[in-house]
Formats: C-alpha cells, sequence, structure tokens
C-alpha cells in the first residue's frame, strides 16, 4: 500500500520536508509507518516522545490499522491560540 | 449561517466577529481574544512575533466538532471561531472566540470551553520568533492550563 505521511511544525522543520509517500506492506499499522519515517529522517526520532497520530484527519493509535491512501500525520504538541 | 469558524492568513476581523455573534435572541456577548504577549528570554533577548501554522483539514474538522459539542451544552445563538495563520506581532489577536447566548452565564462558560479545547486539541503550532533572529517551537507544558 502507499500512504501519504504528513510532518509539522518541529518534525517538518527536522526532516526538511513536510509531506512524504510511503509504499508500506499490507496490514502496516501507525508504528510501523512512523518507524519508517525516522528511519528515513532519523533526527525526528528525538521529538515524537509526544507526538499525536492522525490518519484520515482523525486522532489514531500507533495500533490503528493503515490502508492504501491513507494519510497519516505526526503531530508535535499543539499550540494553537 | 449560525457559526463562522475558518482560518484566515490575515488580521482577524474583530467588530466583524461581533456583530456576527450579534442577535436580537442574545441577551449576552462573551468575546475572547488570544493575542501575542511579549517576553524576554534571556539568550534571544526580545519576543517579536508568534508564527502559526495548521493542519488545515484537520484544524478546521476539529474546530467545526467543536462547536457542534459546545452548542449541545449551552443555548448558543451563534458562535465565532477565527484563528489567524502566518505572523502576529506583539498585541495582535491569534484567535478569536464569540459566542452569544440569551443569557451571560452560559456565553461566559461557552467561550471559554472553546478556548480551552483549541488549545488542548486543534492541529495548530506557534513558533517563537526572537529580536536576534532566533526562533523555536512553542512546547506547551503538560501541567499548565488556563494560561
Amino acid at each position: 500500500m502507499r500512504i501519504t505521511v504528513k510532518l509539522f511544525a518541529i518534525l517538518r522543520d527536522e526532516a526538511g520536508v513536510g509531506e512524504l509517500l510511503l509504499d508500506l506492506p499490507a496490514d502496516s499499522d501507525v508504528a510501523y509507518a512512523v518507524d519508517r519515517t525516522v528511519k528515513q529522517f532519523p533526527s525526528i526520532g528525538d521529538h515524537l516522545a509526544r507526538a499525536a497520530y492522525a490518519v484520515n484527519r482523525e486522532y489514531a493509535k500507533p495500533e490503528t490499522a493503515l490502508h492504501d491512501g491513507d494519510e497519516l500525520a505526526l503531530i508535535p504538541p499543539v499550540s494553537g491560540g | 449561517m449560525s457559526d463562522w469558524i475558518d482560518i484566515l492568513s490575515t488580521a482577524l476581523p474583530i467588530s466583524q466577529a461581533i456583530e456576527f455573534v450579534t442577535h436580537p435572541d442574545a441577551g449576552g456577548i462573551n468575546i475572547f481574544l488570544g493575542t501575542t504577549r511579549a517576553e524576554r528570554s534571556p539568550a534571544h533577548r526580545d519576543l517579536v512575533a508568534l508564527d502559526y501554522d495548521a493542519y488545515h483539514l484537520m484544524a478546521m474538522q476539529r474546530m467545526n466538532r467543536l462547536a457542534v459539542e459546545a452548542r449541545r451544552s449551552w443555548p448558543i445563538v451563534r458562535l465565532a471561531i477565527l484563528h489567524r495563520m502566518g505572523r502576529v506581532h506583539l498585541g495582535e489577536p491569534s484567535v478569536i472566540i464569540a459566542v452569544s447566548c440569551p443569557h451571560r452565564a452560559d456565553a461566559f462558560a461557552a467561550c471559554r470551553w472553546l478556548i480551552d479545547q483549541l488549545k488542548a486539541d486543534v492541529p495548530i503550532w506557534k513558533k517563537e520568533i526572537w529580536a536576534d533572529g532566533a526562533n523555536s517551537w512553542v512546547l506547551p507544558d503538560l501541567e499548565k492550563s488556563g494560561q
């Protein structure tokens, strides 16, 4: 399957990109996709301890299953307002 | 339209927000403005501005959901949730929450709840822009609330 990963704020700054495509095995979950993203951009690893995840704009857990065409967002602690 | 919810890249329209929520059915209008507060850090000298970014589609979705939830809890006549993107200088508002209700207690409560929830849950981030050119993403303290 192919998914889009979106990075924001400090994660985007560290990776140098805001969006990337990942080809993953079927039955991959959020945790696996995050691991793969960290492998590609190791410096974001330090900033994931408090990150949240969203799949198709809904907050998700590491064990949430992914499907072809999904959009996974890595969301650092929010600071709006 | 009974809700005005938007992310804007220009200065926030405060008086328009007040006008929008004004209604004959409402006896109380509560407005909250979140503004950029001056700060001095020993390393970076003075704060010049905050710079905001968002996961736009999800932020809009979450703000719309907060409006739906607020309407379930309080008798809201009209509400506006407006957040600014990009650079916000000292004293300028980055967010407006405007709520009108028949009675003031509900307007106060709904407005407070909406800004507290927005700050907890909506995917928007701010970066501190310092006078010496340095910048740093704000990492909210998990213990703080009502700041």
